[in-house]
């Protein structure tokens, strides 16, 4: 018996889904300062004497940062959206016009 | 993955950018021939981008209690290779580091260099071996997608430690930052893996046209009526 696509996206999504809340419940406190961050630490416990030697010209407040994490996320998932969609609009089009050559 | 602004000292900074920039300048003048030859392909780039635009802004939390993100960049380096990777990465880390305030212009070439080059480079190779021994898309998707996540964060482990390390020893640097790094990426490597092997599998069934040549597809997976593109 084979599994058809969709149900195989099925399989796919809910490993993903799976990964992600087992992260969530493996540690409920963890906060979302990024590995990024944690690095920076152990550069200070490695060398305390170390000083960054540039600054972010420009640094958004938090709630700042989330949209605009956001807003990439959304650019990026617009484009796929457009690309899936797209793609099945072409289908339905091209259904559409052999059964229109084809009528039965 | 991203190092923090000023956080690389300024002889390593530069080293990093000295690399970074050949290969990205190499990836630019792909592209515009690609577009130039085939601006069918358009849609493919934009495609690659949009999923490290994605799974960059995604982070996750991980077990040792801090998060991490993806890297998103194994689809393009199976459909475009390591060098338009690359440019597609530095459009990312310049909005991340200009707008964002993640990573930095000091650390860019860095940045660059791990996530965009080093990273799809450990991919491409695994995908290489896996094209000639003949197999099949899933494991060869998964195992690209994986390393080129994975090889990243061990790069940039690796930036660190050379950059500061522990009493003189760059090993034990290193064991330290990858040990950070390492146990938050594995489970987001995994998912991006899992992530990719739909997205193929999804453009094997619809466009197989833009995978030619690419995953050791049967002719029966592209049995869609798609004109036939010359590449």
């Amino acid at each position: 018996m084979r599994m058809s696509p969709k149900g195989w996206y099925v399989v796919g999504f809910s490993v993903i889904m799976a990964i992600c809340m087992a992260a969530f419940i493996a540690s409920p406190s963890a906060e979302f300062g990024g590995s990024d961050g944690q690095g920076e630490e152990e550069i200070a416990n490695i060398d305390p004497g170390y000083e960054p030697w540039f600054e972010s010209p420009w640094s958004p407040p938090g709630e700042t940062e989330s949209l605009l994490f956001a807003l990439q996320a959304a650019i990026g998932a617009v484009i796929i959206g457009y690309f899936i969609g797209n793609e099945r609009g072409k289908k339905a089009a091209r259904k559409k016009m052999e059964e229109a050559n084809d009528p039965r | 993955m991203h190092i923090m602004e000023g956080f690389l000292p300024v002889e390593w900074a530069v080293f990093w950018s000295i690399l970074s920039v050949p290969v990205v300048v190499w990836g630019f003048f792909k592209i515009r021939k690609l577009f130039a030859e085939s601006p069918e392909m358009k849609m493919s780039v934009a495609l690659a981008g949009a999923f490290i635009f994605v799974l960059s802004s995604l982070k996750l939390p991980s077990v040792t209690g801090s998060s991490s993100h993806p890297t998103g960049t194994g689809a393009s380096t199976i459909l475009h290779g390591v060098a338009i990777t690359s440019v597609l990465c530095t459009i990312v880390l310049v909005f991340q580091a200009l707008l964002l305030a993640h990573g930095g212009i000091t650390t860019l070439g860095a940045n660059i260099f791990s996530m965009g080059i080093a990273g799809p480079f450990v991919g491409w190779l695994a995908y290489r071996g896996m094209m000639r021994a003949k197999l099949g898309l899933v494991p060869t998707v998964f195992a690209t997608a994986f390393l080129a996540n994975f090889s990243a964060y061990i790069v940039t482990a690796l930036q660190l430690a050379l950059a500061f390390p522990t009493a003189g020893s760059v090993m034990t640097s290193f064991i330290t930052f990858f040990g950070i790094f390492a146990v938050t990426q594995i489970p987001l490597a995994v998912v991006e893996g899992v992530l990719f092997i739909m997205f193929f599998d999804y453009l094997a069934r619809t466009r197989p046209d833009l995978l030619k040549g690419k995953l050791n597809l049967r002719p029966k997976d592209s049995n869609a009526p798609v004109k036939a593109v010359e590449a």
